[in-house]
């Protein structure tokens, strides 16, 4: 047990495993956040789609040869966020199925220009590493940590100032809008957010695992927990919880990043889910 | 006082006309039953009303004592709501989210208020309870609590009634009866013409343009009401 420690000791050593620590456990919290709003408003799969509009973008910004990818990445996904959850409402194209067609629709474009104008020799490798995020958290510059720190607090505290309003508008649209609560304001407010937490996360665990670290948590904490405070705050805790212990399992063990901390969420959503069958 | 007149207004969405010449006002203290058949513009009033939708032309005016945010509705429960986890306290408390403004947290007063309302309906008990454990009528006095603490003059309720059994079906026009003589003018929506006949003051039938509005005592003796109103009313 004490050499376990000590190996970990050891890897916190090196600045890239700490960067990786810190990202991680942000990235968790803040999907988990958003998680809760994104599974009650019938938006499981929006992490997805997102990741896969950011993936198309990425691959456009990577064509184009722009150094800094973000700044065509980030616009693209606030813009498709905000088409899908602010105004699909009332479009003629249902929720899921928008969703659905621009989460196809960028993966398909975005691998074409990738393959038509390929710029790198490792194509299928470059794929995989977006799709997957397999090692770009442990490769993270400095200045990489200090922006997800300013997104990370961007998100915790919009969540803080307008948890009571987030929490009408995700119970319900319609009273809130009787009421003057403008909820178009605060589904435009959530989108954005997630578009943030989604470009982020693209980091740790790459696009197609997006949608689990928003959802398993979530649900987790739906299984046990009866109020919205609760369950919020449970699946907060949850996630930064499998974040912290796959994280180190996949440093140690040398397993892929994403994947592990995946499977670690699956893994409290299986306890929870027991939990709750028990409590009844 | 007419808290809201609504003057020769056309409802509709996506360019199409669902009732048109409509007029008719909600005094204060009023108990209104707007009546008709399924798709006769019902539900499309009372989503202009709630700022929902514009009107196409015409007129609504809101009596100056009456902010259009001061509206408490009941509206149709949507599948999100049947399994959502938040407590009984919570929902109602958000009825009061239209008193806070940019202040981000409920202040002493509004908490006090929403317990008042859990107390008017007798849901206190519950307070804990998780609103998707809840039995249908339960749920509807949770949602009616939190219209309460949205407003203290008018009620507008969308089938407050639907999937109902009777004997809760009964307690709810009782409720909704106790809340009206307390003071709170109701508009409500309703497929249940016995009922509104039973309950109400005024009644409005709609079928895509005004069939009656008037007295209840006179809607039973017209052409409109003699044939929905069931006979032995």
């Amino acid at each position: 047990m004490a050499e376990f420690f000590n190996t970990i000791a050891q890897y916190f050593s090196y600045p890239f495993v700490r960067y990786a620590f810190i990202v991680g456990i942000l990235v968790a919290l803040c999907s988990s956040l958003l998680g809760v709003t994104l599974v009650l408003k019938r938006f499981s799969f929006i992490g997805d789609g997102l990741a896969h509009a950011a993936f198309g973008a990425l691959a456009v910004a990577t064509v184009l040869g722009v150094n800094q990818t973000m700044l065509l990445v980030l616009p693209f996904t606030v813009a498709c966020a905000i088409l899908l959850l602010g105004l699909g409402q009332n479009s003629k194209i249902k929720g899921d199925a928008a969703v659905a067609m621009i989460s196809v629709g960028a993966l398909a474009m975005g691998y074409l220009i990738m393959n038509v104008f390929s710029t790198g020799s490792n194509l299928s490798g470059d794929v995989c590493t977006t799709l997957f995020g397999s090692t770009s958290i442990l490769t993270l510059s400095r200045v990489e940590v200090w922006l997800s720190v300013a997104m990370s607090i961007v998100v915790i505290v919009v969540f803080l100032l307008f948890y009571n309003k987030i929490f009408a508008v995700t119970f319900d649209e319609s009273f809130a809008t009787a009421t003057g609560t403008r909820a178009k304001l605060y589904n435009m407010l959530i989108a954005v957010v997630t578009a943030l937490v989604i470009v982020l996360a693209m980091n740790l665990v790459g696009s197609l695992l997006i949608s689990a670290l928003i959802i398993f948590p979530a649900l987790s904490a739906m299984r046990v927990f009866k109020s919205f405070k609760s369950v919020v705050v449970c699946s907060t805790i949850v996630s930064v919880c499998c974040a912290a212990l796959g994280l180190l399992f996949a440093i140690v063990f040398g397993t892929p990043v994403g994947s592990t901390i995946v499977a670690a969420d699956i893994l409290a959503f299986a306890i929870f889910w027991v939990i709750g069958r028990i409590r009844g | 006082m007419n808290l809201i007149t609504v003057k020769d207004v056309s409802l509709g969405y996506e360019g199409r006309t669902v009732v048109e010449g409509l007029s008719f006002a909600v005094e204060q203290g009023d108990y209104l039953c707007i009546v008709g058949e399924n798709g006769s513009g019902k539900s499309t009033l009372m989503k202009t009303l709630t700022g929902l939708r514009k009107p196409i032309s015409g007129e609504i005016v809101f009596d100056p004592s009456l902010r259009p945010t001061e509206i408490g509705c009941l509206p149709q429960q949507t599948p999100v709501q049947r399994d959502f986890p938040a407590s009984v306290r919570e929902i109602v408390q958000s009825g009061c989210l239209n008193r806070c403004g940019l202040r981000p947290f409920y202040n002493k007063e509004e908490k006090a208020l929403a317990e008042a309302s859990m107390e008017k309906l007798g849901i206190s008990s519950m307070a804990k309870r998780c609103y998707r454990e809840l039995s249908g009528g339960q749920q509807q006095r949770v949602l009616l609590a939190r219209a309460l603490c949205a407003t203290r003059k008018l009620l507008l309720l969308d089938e407050p009634t639907a999937g109902l059994d009777p004997v809760v079906t009964a307690e709810m026009y009782g409720l909704i009866a106790k809340l009206n003589r307390d003071g709170v003018a109701i508009m409500m929506i309703s497929h249940d013409v016995a009922a509104a006949v039973k309950y109400s003051k005024h009644i409005l039938h709609l079928s895509h343009r005004p069939l009656f509005f008037g007295t209840t005592a006179d809607y039973k003796t017209s052409e409109v009401g003699q044939i929905y109103v069931p006979h032995g009313e």
